[in-house]
């Protein structure tokens, strides 16, 4: 290997194994404050809270999202359900009208103008000083509101509560695969929270106090992710964000490799874009671990494993290569026959190692994540097929998101 | 509000995590290089053994020799050799081996040339010298051709030198058969001498050509 290249390779390396330490590091100052009820749970007063529904072209799911709303163990007359059709073109509006008559549900029909335009017209309406949304695609379990209003009960500092987002009832790979991605980010979340670093407030059931609204402006575009740039926003202003790890949330994933594809460009394209928007943030010790740990780790992700991909289609060129010069000079029959197993050619270099340990540390991650989502330790052949097949279809939307970011292109929504 | 310390803790648990692999894999390198020295020794040893087992009897009990050295172990030796130079770190170890491993192939054509002249083996040698891929480009074909003809005649023996190993045995051969650094690759089979990049097809009917000289010579004696 060449010098430059090997240089960059090991500190991509080092700065991955410092960033999965870290977390693990976190997790074991903290494993105690890790709590998950199961039982029903009851709060001594009830804040009344607003959640919007902001829906576009989502008839297939909106009603069993509006159905997990009206079924949360939560007083019905302290939750106020604003139901926002931002110009759908299919049936949607025709199954909101139906919940019209329910006391504590508003309908409100808009010309399109993008989600953060009707979540905006969400908080005009709302009169509460707790504010939340649900995206259509998404399940409530009954007792994640009154988890997450159960954190700002305790602490007055507290000002936005995200819950663990997982799959809603995965059919195929693809969706097997996210499943063991979602359950990875509960951990990761729960981290990020003991750090005071979320970086996003997700569209599914987070929760903010209504003034952060009142102090820091409504919703923006964001680049197409308003729940990362608000998260953003609120970190550049040190507005605590926590993670409630028991209050769960179910969303409908993409069921194809192209629905991800364009979901993953979309994402990725916003961190890089919001990040962009906020480099003064960056790495700067007034902001914290937000500054310091988040931001630098998903930017070093996003080359790690870009590089990785570029490394692994040169070492794939060099062998089809010599493949076609083998042929070439003396013919299939002849090419190399002797294939005998030896321990001998099995690859020791350092960074095999800590691939290994990095693996290791990420499927701690995961199966733990998964012990808090499930409630119960699994082990299962969808965590290598998500390691191996996230670690080839990533880089596609990692460059893309790159590409489109220099020649300013924007991704659509789907 | 930040923990510093947790930054810097994390930082010499990346550092001693880091130097670990690196001892790992120093480990695992040495086991290998003392793996393919054991194995040259053992080589070495046979192949002082069959010299003196040749010497001591003479032409009397062909049988007895022949069989035990057509082995492939040199040629698995070198495959360790060339894939070691490529993916093991200490250098010095593997350029020593590999002078080693020069010696032992010289040694083991000398003695196996004497062999199938006396006891009348079927046999071909083929001397090949090649260099680094940035100073000669055709001798990864060279050896991919050399390769597939070893494996179509088990008869075939083929001893690889690198052009520029420092041991005064080789710069004899070099001498000998007057190879130049820019005629590489170059093959010595029988006495000719071939020089830049010979095709599976032209080489293999040389190689033929040998056994046939075999087959029609009524005596292999010199």
């Amino acid at each position: 290997m060449a010098l430059i290249p090997n240089i960059i390779f090991y500190v991509l390396i080092f700065l991955s194994v410092y960033a999965q330490v870290f977390f693990l590091v976190t997790f074991l100052e903290n494993r105690k404050k890790i709590v998950i009820r199961n039982e029903k749970t009851k709060l001594n007063k009830y804040k009344t809270v607003t959640i919007v529904v902001p829906c576009w072209n989502e008839e297939r799911t909106v009603y069993k999202t509006i159905r997990s709303l009206l079924a949360l163990n939560y007083p019905q007359d302290k939750l106020k359900i604003f139901l926002i059709d931002d110009g759908s073109t299919d049936g949607t509006w025709n199954i909101i009208r139906k919940f019209e008559k329910y006391p504590n549900i508003k309908i409100f029909q808009k010309e399109n103008g993008g989600k953060y335009t009707a979540l905006n017209l969400g908080l005009e309406h709302s009169e509460t000083d707790f504010f939340g949304a649900l995206d259509a695609d998404t399940v409530a379990d009954p007792e994640s509101l009154i988890r997450i209003m159960s954190y700002f009960a305790g602490d007055k500092n507290i000002m936005a509560v995200v819950p663990s987002v997982t799959v809603y009832n995965p059919k195929n790979f693809i969706q097997n695969i996210q499943e063991v991605e979602y359950h990875m980010g509960v951990y990761t979340k729960k981290m990020l929270s003991f750090l005071g670093a979320i970086n996003v407030v997700p569209g599914p059931l987070t929760i903010f106090r209504r003034k952060v609204f009142d102090d820091l402006g409504p919703y923006q575009h964001g680049h197409n992710t308003e729940d990362m740039e608000i998260a953003y926003r609120m970190q550049k202003n040190n507005y605590k964000i926590e993670h409630c790890n028991d209050a769960f949330v179910y969303t409908n994933t993409p069921s194809t490799i192209m629905e991800l594809y364009k979901q993953r460009l979309r994402w990725v394209y916003g961190f890089i874009n919001n990040t962009i928007d906020y480099r003064d943030v960056l790495l700067k010790k007034k902001y914290g671990n937000f500054s310091l740990f988040t931001l630098p780790t998903g930017v070093i992700s996003i080359l790690a494993l870009s590089y990785l991909f570029g490394k692994v289609i040169y070492d794939l060129i060099n062998f089809l290569h010599l493949k076609f010069i083998t042929f070439n000079t003396i013919g299939w029959n002849l090419s190399i026959k002797n294939n005998n197993f030896d321990l001998f050619f099995i690859n020791t270099n350092s960074y095999v190692f800590l691939f290994f340990l990095i693996y290791l540390l990420v499927i701690f991650g995961i199966i733990f994540g998964r012990k808090m989502s499930k409630g119960k330790w699994v082990l299962s052949f969808n965590m290598i097929y998500f390691l191996v097949v996230f670690r080839f279809l990533a880089p596609f939307w990692f460059l893309k998101a790159m590409y489109n970011t220099i020649l300013k292109r924007k991704p659509a929504w789907r | 509000m930040i923990d510093w310390r947790k930054y810097l803790i994390v930082f010499f648990i990346t550092v001693g995590l880091f130097v670990t692999a690196g001892y790992l894999s120093d480990y695992f390198s040495n086991k290998k290089i003392n793996q393919i020295k054991s194995i040259q020794d053992q080589i070495a040893i046979n192949i002082l053994s069959s010299e003196t087992q040749f010497s001591l009897l003479q032409e009397l009990s062909c049988n007895n020799v022949s069989g035990s050295l057509l082995s492939d172990e040199l040629d698995e030796i070198g495959n360790k050799l060339e894939w070691g130079q490529k993916n093991l770190g200490s250098t010095d170890e593997v350029s020593y081996l590999k002078k080693y491993y020069s010696l032992l192939q010289i040694k083991d054509y000398l003695l196996m040339k004497k062999i199938s002249a006396s006891c009348k083996i079927k046999s071909a040698f083929i001397l090949y010298f090649y260099t680094t891929a940035e100073n000669c480009s055709e001798c990864e074909r060279e050896s991919l051709v050399l390769s597939g003809l070893r494996e179509k005649y088990s008869e075939l023996r083929v001893y690889s030198f690198d052009y520029s190993t420092d041991l005064s045995a080789v710069k004899a051969l070099l001498k000998i058969y007057k190879i130049k650094d820019t005629e590489l690759p170059a093959l010595v089979l029988g006495d000719e001498l071939l020089t830049g990049f010979q095709g599976i097809k032209e080489l293999e009917g040389k190689v033929q050509k040998v056994f046939k000289l075999q087959e029609t010579k009524p005596n292999g004696n010199t």
